[in-house]
């Protein structure tokens, strides 16, 4: 086959991959940029600014932050408790709803089909959910603020495990299975949820990236900074550096006498925000595109 | 006795099936439903101490207020330009990157290719403000210090200069967006059969010709569904991009307000619950029209593309 292609087939081709290196480098300039900032010292960062070339590296911003761990700790804590728990019952519910409305003797599949369905189309908007949530629920400043809205269960994703489901699961699989008497339960645990790992990986992952990553669950319902997680620590130290000397989490920090690397340490955090994708993202990469290659039509 | 008989055994057949949606669809009717109905908000003079149901019915005066300030024509203007800019200049990068990866085909790289221009879009909004920030802060900003200077150029302070936004948050959304959506063009691109190619390359087909004749023309259903549903949403916009990276600058607001800055900015800066949930009606209502609209043609298009 290979010799089918033509000599300007295979031009053609390297300069693709020419193209495409100088654009790799180009898109991972700003990691760069953040990670070098990182690493720099406070002097050079006030004499020439952020720069990819450095004149003197130092991890005094690392080290500060150890010697503050307490907010930072508290803040991964923060973000780490909301993800897990965030995604973990999402993958309860989400199948658990997708589940009987890919059985097609299931009677009512059609209208709660279409319940789901019609949320991806309309929404009330940010007002009565922000009433709502805040005067019918109480959640103003407690960690399920940062959980349950929003997140918690998508319409997008019943549909996606739905049809996983119906396209995945053979039906003979489970008419035998009711033949042997399993309840439903049983046929969900047992035959659904094994057999559709992949797609629950997906969810799972797509979930946790939103967890992760949210900051306007915390914008609208968190003021208390000991119910920071680490997006909101990033907003709070972009708007003010001296947040993390100033005996946040309501503690007092002892008599740390250094100076605030204010430019670094900012950058630090940052590194530090994004570090558990950087290294999680090798190995679901697949999940991720897999999740986004089916959901961007449906999404 | 015979009915009867049928409908308990159907009951008992669903009834198992109802429990297990139950909670997921209590979770929708809380989440999703019971703020639909809070759209009347919008045509009350909200007074939380009487409660939403007790607050004093105004009409359409909320509306009236809000489409008397200019306000109103600027975040429309905003949402739908940066919209229409994102898809025409998205999709024209997306594309342009698809065809550059589909050339990769020795599959680590093909794959560390798509592993470094999706990672813009796994991080939070807030981590590119920070990305922004070392580009364009006074202070220490990349620009300012090492590309001005270099230039000759004097200090520009970007967080005052609403005129240079437009600019700034598209090369953001590029960076950001255009990554993940080569990977849904590449995905069809795969699709395509090859042989077509190796017909056309047997009848003298250059490189340009096979993606102006059999790439392009075949990947048009999906730029056209593509294009379409982000036409129905073109009332939205990402309130990280334009809230967050600008860091909430009042001075950029003419260039970076969107309704759904507003809508914040109302309820949570201003207090204005009445504008704020008249201008977030004002954006459910016509995005849903909007929706309906795009996915009627999407469907005339391609049926199992549709979202319903």
């Amino acid at each position: 086959m290979k010799t089918l292609y033509s000599k300007s087939e295979k031009a053609f081709s390297s300069g693709a991959t020419m193209i495409l290196s100088a654009l790799a480098i180009i898109s991972l300039l700003p990691f760069l940029l953040i990670i070098i900032a990182s690493i720099t010292d406070e002097k050079s960062l006030i004499a020439n600014g952020y720069s990819f070339f450095p004149r003197g590296l130092s991890l005094d911003a690392y080290y500060y932050m150890i010697a503050q761990a307490r907010v930072v700790l508290r803040a991964y804590g923060v973000s780490i408790f909301v993800t897990v728990i965030g995604t973990a019952a999402s993958l309860i519910l989400t199948p658990m709803l997708a589940y009987p409305l890919s059985r097609p003797d299931f009677r009512f599949r059609g209208i709660l089909t279409f319940i789901v369905v019609f949320t991806l189309l309309f929404n009330g908007g940010v007002v009565p959910s922000y009433i709502m949530w805040t005067k019918v629920f109480q959640l103003k400043n407690t960690i399920w603020a940062l959980i349950i809205p929003n997140y918690l269960m998508s319409g997008f994703s019943v549909l996606l495990v739905k049809n996983y489901f119906e396209k995945n699961v053979p039906r003979d699989l489970i008419e035998a299975a009711q033949l042997d008497g399993a309840n439903e339960l049983t046929i969900f645990f047992r035959i659904m949820l094994p057999l559709s790992t992949p797609v629950l990986v997906t969810i799972g992952m797509l979930t946790g990236l939103v967890y992760w990553n949210d900051w306007i669950n915390g914008l609208y319902y968190i003021n208390d900074p000991s119910l920071y997680g680490i997006q909101q620590l990033l907003i709070r130290i972009l708007d003010n550096i001296q947040f993390l000397k100033s005996g946040a989490a309501g503690s007092v920090i002892g008599n740390i006498v250094v100076d605030l690397p204010g430019a670094s340490v900012r950058m630090a955090l940052a590194v530090i925000g994004i570090l558990p994708i950087l290294l999680i993202f090798p190995f679901l990469q697949k999940y991720i595109i897999r999740g986004m290659v089916v959901g961007a039509v449906k999404g | 006795m015979t009915f009867s008989r049928t409908a308990l055994g159907s009951l008992k057949k669903t009834l198992p099936l109802i429990l297990m949606a139950l909670p997921g669809l209590i979770y929708l009717v809380i989440n999703n439903y019971i703020p639909m109905s809070g759209i009347i908000i919008a045509f009350k003079k909200m007074d939380y101490s009487k409660g939403i149901l007790a607050s004093d019915w105004i009409g359409f005066d909320n509306f009236q207020f809000l489409f008397s300030t200019p306000d109103a024509w600027i975040m429309t203007r905003n949402t739908i330009l940066y919209n229409l800019a994102f898809i025409a200049i998205g999709t024209i990068c997306a594309l342009a990157l698809a065809l550059g990866m589909n050339e990769i085909k020795e599959r680590f790289f093909a794959k560390y290719f798509q592993g470094v221009f999706l990672l813009p879009n796994l991080i939070s909004m807030v981590v590119i403000s920070y990305v922004a920030f070392a580009f364009l802060n006074t202070d220490t900003g990349f620009i300012n210090r090492t590309v001005l200077p270099a230039l000759g150029l004097s200090e520009t302070n970007y967080y005052t200069r609403a005129q240079d936004w437009p600019i700034i948050l598209l090369i953001v959304y590029l960076w950001k967006n255009t990554g993940y959506a080569s990977i849904i063009y590449l995905a069809s691109m795969s699709g395509i059969d090859p042989t077509l190619y190796e017909v056309a390359r047997i009848d003298g087909a250059n490189k340009w010709d096979q993606i102006r004749l059999i790439t392009l023309p075949l990947l048009r259903p999906t730029i056209v569904i593509l294009t379409m549903l982000a036409v129905g949403r073109i009332m939205f916009s990402d309130f990280g991009l334009f809230y967050q990276v600008t860091m909430n600058s009042g001075a950029l607001y003419s260039t970076t307000q969107t309704i759904d800055t507003y809508v914040y900015r109302g309820l949570m800066q201003l207090g204005n619950i009445g504008m704020s949930s008249a201008a977030g009606v004002y954006q459910s209502l016509v995005g849903f029209v909007l929706v309906l609209t795009t996915n009627y043609l999407v469907k005339k298009i391609s049926p199992e593309d549709a979202l319903f």
